[in-house]
């Protein structure tokens, strides 16, 4: 996985509550057996025309907006489905960090196993970073994940949580699986036990 | 003496494998069920890093999202729908895991094959790459929804890593009023506490409309806890419970099923359990429940009507309610029962199962499918298709003017062929209402099953309890 330290790029406002994985990135798009390529399809209905040609007045769709770094979105970004193809998509498209004053459970942890850091703030500071993030190529936002700490154009800081286990493994762009796999002997050791307390199952 | 627990405790505590300094648990998984969509980037990833699969018999794989739900004597249209397909029943051989294809009776959506086999049982972590996995919490496990990574992860070792979430009680008291099902109870519910009103948590479903609920009626609360927010709810198991599982295929045999349910006796919560939250409901006010909106928190009951934006200012929602009445093509003030349906759909992990197949039945027997409308029941497995064929449904299903499919998830996400044109107003028993799921510009009411056959019938949105 990609190490996430610092990041500093245009932050594109998604002035939307409750924005679903079905927006994000449409079943027609979960077809593929690969992981990427998905970013043209980002926000797929909310980007294109039904002929496919592009909506000129979405936030993506314009010049400032294009090379994105970073999304600003409304509460509950993320809820519904599990799939992982949405934040694949916002990765594929260049977007490393989302920020919204909440998430849904699922699609927060499908963010940090794709080096992809979820920030939640408060509505106050969602406003204000709403805002920032209107100014167009101006929009720029700095997020030290080291720090805790998105630094705004005016040079103004908001600090920001992040459960310390997820940051060690986004820094040094750990493996979930290869960490786990050190452990190897604890679950030999369970399910020996599981077998003899357990064993219908 | 020790401290009384939850349900959510009791099967947590016996599934840690390790807890890390700062809190995070290593689970073991004891069931993980698979499907072609949110696997084969998980298998590559296998592939790529020389792993295997630790425990295959653990993992039951059965296609169910891109399968057509008619003409499967035929070679299916869409290519890339066919290399997905393929692609699983190639990983499946590859690493060794049991699988039903589409041509086996057992084949069906994930949610309805894992109960109906006794794959899913009280007691158990399960886990699957779909967020409606919760339905298995039903039998008293906890069973969430996960990413492709952590499909890999738990493929590779038979744990998931975890935050230990919090816990909330919704307590259901009274008994539902007639004409009220589980899926109206459901919906009331994430009325409530709202889309969101579960994150972080798993939700225990407890009181007297809960107990009295089938097993299939629990399973479509559970089913729905991730519209709520919730990764996982659950209801203690009980006699019902036990009952449910008793022969069924891969369920204890004689013997180890004795031993099993005495242990699952132990598991519900015990008196005096704290959760972090509680909410109760009250049975006896809900009535039939419609979504008017594009988030399953935008519903409300079968004799209201469409609400003013407005209305949500206080909730900061003003401008989400406006755009979801602008993409459903309604106006304020206009009552449930005027909105006109053009398609109907009783199908989905979530109304699939036999009960609902009687349910709507029962609605349609001697009544027709009005003219403008198309409407289709989906079985939610080979065997569901096969009692209702049994038991002479499809015949009024098929006298009464709607189509009979074959099993699969089919128009609750529109992954296959059947899905809605723009602008069409569908009456349906699945689980989302969000923009563009069941085709690009589509409308979706999520309803009861005899709800959606009603409004069929109808033509537009009718109140069941108004049915001679």
């Amino acid at each position: 996985m990609e190490k996430f330290t610092q990041l500093r790029g245009v932050a594109a406002p998604l002035d939307m509550v409750n924005v679903d994985t079905d927006l994000i990135i449409p079943k027609q798009h979960l077809k593929t057996i690969e992981r990427t390529g998905l970013g043209k399809y980002l926000l797929d209905e909310l980007r294109y025309n039904e002929d496919g040609s592009e909506k000129e007045d979405f936030v993506l769709n314009q010049p400032a907006y294009r090379d994105a770094k970073i999304l600003v979105a409304g509460d509950n970004f993320g809820c519904g489905s599990s799939r992982e193809h949405a934040p694949w998509a916002i990765d594929d498209f260049g977007i490393r960090c989302v920020i919204s004053t909440s998430f849904a459970d699922i699609f927060f942890n499908n963010c940090f196993k794709n080096g992809i850091l979820p920030i939640v703030v408060s509505p106050e500071d969602l406003e204000k970073l709403m805002d920032d993030a209107g100014r167009g190529s101006n929009a720029v936002l700095t997020v030290d994940l080291e720090a805790q700490e998105i630094t705004g154009p005016d040079g103004g800081t908001i600090s920001f949580d992040v459960d310390q286990f997820r940051k060690h493994c986004l820094i040094n762009g750990l493996d979930d699986i290869g960490l786990t796999m050190e452990k190897e002997n604890k679950i030999t050791d369970f399910e020996a036990k599981r077998a003899q307390s357990q064993p219908w199952l | 003496m020790t401290q009384p627990r939850t349900l959510f405790q009791k099967i947590w505590d016996s599934h840690l494998v390790d807890t890390q300094d700062d809190g995070t648990c290593l689970i073991y998984i004891d069931r993980h069920l698979t499907h072609e969509v949110t696997s084969p980037q998980a298998f590559e990833g296998l592939r790529k890093t020389g792993r295997k699969v630790r425990a295959p018999e653990k993992t039951l794989a059965v296609p169910d999202h891109n399968v057509p739900t008619k003409d499967r004597h035929l070679p299916i249209e869409d290519d890339i729908a066919q290399l997905q397909l393929d692609t699983l029943e190639k990983n499946v051989r590859e690493f060794g895991i049991p699988y039903y294809p589409m041509d086996d009776i057992r084949q069906g959506i994930v949610h309805i094959v894992g109960p109906e086999q006794g794959f899913t049982l009280p007691g158990m972590t399960i886990v699957c790459g779909d967020s409606h996995t919760a339905t298995h919490g039903a039998f008293g496990s906890i069973a969430m929804g996960i990413g492709t990574s952590e499909v890999e992860h738990v493929l590779a070792t038979q744990t998931l890593l975890q935050a230990v979430p919090k816990t909330m009680r919704i307590t259901v008291n009274g008994k539902l009023q007639p004409g009220v099902e589980s899926k109206d109870l459901v919906l009331a519910i994430i009325g409530q506490i709202g889309t969101a009103g579960g994150t972080g948590y798993v939700i225990e479903y407890a009181g007297e409309a809960i107990r009295d609920l089938s097993m299939e009626g629990r399973m479509t609360v559970c089913n729905m806890t991730i519209e709520g927010g919730a990764r996982a709810g659950l209801i203690a198991p009980d006699e019902k419970t036990y009952d449910y599982i008793k022969g069924r295929p891969m369920a204890p045999k004689a013997g180890a099923y004795e031993q099993a349910v005495e242990y699952w006796k132990t598991l519900p919560s015990d008196e005096g359990a704290v959760y972090d939250t509680e909410v109760v409901v009250d049975a006896t006010k809900i009535e039939p429940y419609v979504t008017w909106g594009t988030s399953p928190e935008e519903v409300g009951p079968v004799s209201g009507s469409v609400p003013d934006p407005a209305d949500f200012a206080a909730q900061g929602k003003e401008a989400k309610i406006q755009r979801s009445l602008e993409y459903m093509g309604l106006t304020a003030g206009t009552k449930i029962t005027d909105i006109p349906i053009d398609r109907a759909f009783v199908g989905s992990c979530t109304n699939g199962r036999i009960e609902d197949m009687r349910a709507a039945a029962a609605v349609a027997k001697g009544r027709k499918v009005a003219d403008r409308v198309s409407a289709m029941i989906v079985p939610g497995s080979g065997l569901v298709k096969e009692q209702a064929e049994q038991e002479g449904l499809d015949k009024i299903f098929i006298e009464a003017g709607f189509e009979w499919r074959e099993a699969g998830c089919s128009m609750c996400l529109a992954m296959n062929a059947d899905r809605l044109e723009t602008g069409e107003h569908c009456a349906s028993t699945s689980n989302r209402n969000f923009e563009g799921r069941q085709g690009r510009g589509g409308r979706t009411h999520l309803m009861s099953p005899a709800m959606a056959v009603a409004a069929a019938i109808a033509g537009h949105i009718v109140d069941i309890r108004d049915l001679d």
